[in-house]
């Protein structure tokens, strides 16, 4: 099972967890999972048409995935994918 | 009887390598280090450019800062060359130092030659005390402390990040410290925002945080920029700055920024914070990424939560804020590993940092085109620009 790190904006969207676990052999069937389980993320990470939305950025480890093969990249059981939208918090 | 020091001098002459200003020079062209063993007052007074000072009471403790490499030609000089006859032996029979010389006449004969002589900027009896512990650092030094003292860094916001930011930086003695905020201190900021002070509740940010950078290092100058950055006065601040530190609250000016600091080959080092999460890292137009590479839109209002009021723990922006001052020094003065092309993500309750890469778009709207192309209108710019920057305040 792959790790999914859950970034601060989107922690009410998946009960508060910092981590999900999910199956799956590709960035998207695992997003998929993330997805079917806490619908709440599914406007957050996609776009109406499918594709990642481009405020959000998918890590496979340290790798952005749109460098890699996108939603079809590969994942093992021991990878982790980081979720990482924009932050913009200065705490005025 | 022991031999007399002139003696053992005569001695040590005649077991190490001695050459003429000349072939130093010569020989410093090709790759040797020079390395200036005399005090601090006369190295101030003038040395051979180039040349590493390693004062002769020091030698054994830092010559590795200078000359890290034992098969690398060292030649050590003086004032006349007793004083660097001494050193040579040290390096060449106490520390294995493989091809020493000391060159003969030392700096007066090179004086005496003509030879090109640097005279550095002098710091005073203060200062050197004030930046000792920075001076003492191989990576520093004087010279360093000079870029320092030279430098001029703008912080966007004396809030939560721009807070610690500043302070350091004084205390380093960062020469010119822009700062750009709009706002008064309020009580509530007090919890994370240590520049300002209960007494000055009410008081412009950047009145406060001057007042305090002023307490700690009169050596610092700040401007105080008492407005809200915009597209009306980007490119009349930015330009007067070496280094941007972005800490702002908001998308649009981030983009805003993005796009001005690209056109003007200004490096940003750009921090955000939210509860107990914070990102950090180092835009630098044309060597790595940009912020529009990382992202090329913002995210709507409602995942934009900077937006409203949030809760951040209060150490979090003082760490985030640090992190930011420490890669702004190392960009001044070009030392180690800038966070370039990489963004890093702290996780305070877990106290965890994962870092990710950050590559440069080869399309993207702004970077991927020469700065004198990037027009006004474009700057700032996204799509509904508008819709956003009325959820944004």
């Amino acid at each position: 099972m792959a790790t999914i790190r859950i970034p601060p904006v989107l922690r009410a969207s998946v009960g508060g967890v910092k981590e999900i676990q999910a199956d799956g052999s590709s960035v998207g069937e695992i997003l998929r999972v993330v997805v079917d389980s806490h619908p709440d993320t599914q406007s957050q990470l996609f776009s109406p048409d499918g594709q990642l939305n481009r405020y959000v950025n998918v890590y496979l480890n340290d790798e952005d995935v749109r460098v890699l093969d996108g939603l079809e990249t590969a994942v093992g059981d021991h990878d982790t994918l980081v979720i990482l939208p924009a932050m913009a918090g200065g705490a005025r | 009887m022991s031999p007399s020091g002139a003696e053992v001098l005569r001695q040590i002459k005649s077991r190490i390598d001695e050459i003429d200003p000349a072939a130093a020079r010569e020989q410093s062209s090709h790759g040797a280090v020079l390395v200036d063993v005399r005090e601090t007052d006369e190295w101030s007074a003038g040395h051979v450019p180039g040349a590493r000072h390693v004062p002769k009471s020091h030698l054994e403790s830092r010559i590795e800062g200078a000359a890290p490499d034992r098969s690398v030609p060292v030649i050590v000089y003086c004032a006349s060359g007793n004083r660097s006859a001494w050193a040579a032996r040290t390096l060449i029979e106490d520390l294995g130092y493989e091809h020493v010389s000391s060159m003969t006449g030392g700096f007066t004969l090179w004086k005496d030659r003509g030879y090109e002589v640097e005279v550095p900027r002098s710091m005073t009896l203060e200062q050197r005390e004030r930046y000792s512990r920075h001076i003492l650092l191989p990576e520093v030094g004087m010279e360093g402390q000079q870029k320092l003292l030279d430098a001029r860094v703008l912080l966007l916001g004396a809030g939560g990040l721009g807070s610690p930011t500043a302070l350091y930086l004084a205390a380093a003695g960062v020469g010119t410290l822009g700062i750009v905020d709009d706002d008064v201190v309020d009580v509530s900021n007090l919890q994370r925002q240590v520049i300002h002070t209960t007494d000055r509740v009410g008081m412009p940010k950047v009145e406060s945080a001057a007042m305090t950078v002023m307490a700690l290092n009169p050596d610092v100058k700040v401007e105080q920029h008492r407005l809200r950055l915009g597209a009306d006065n980007i490119m009349e601040i930015l330009p007067n700055y070496d280094i941007v530190v972005d800490g702002l609250d908001n998308f649009p000016t981030r983009y805003l920024l993005n796009d001005a600091s690209v056109r003007l080959r200004i490096p940003v080092v750009s921090a955000a914070i939210l509860g107990f999460d914070g990102q950090l890292s180092v835009f630098k137009p044309y060597e790595g990424p940009c912020y529009r590479c990382l992202f090329p839109v913002p995210p709507p209002a409602e995942l934009a939560p900077s937006c409203g009021a949030n809760g951040v723990i209060g150490v979090l922006p003082g760490t985030m804020g640090l992190l930011q001052a420490t890669e702004v020094i190392k960009l001044i003065l070009d030392i180690g590993n800038p966070l370039i092309g990489r963004l890093l993500m702290y996780d305070a309750l877990a106290a965890t940092v994962t870092e990710v890469k950050v590559r440069r778009d080869p399309n993207c709207p702004i970077c991927s085109r020469a700065p004198e192309e990037i027009s006004d209108q474009e700057m700032g710019a996204f799509p509904d620009y508008d819709a956003f920057c009325a959820g944004a305040h």
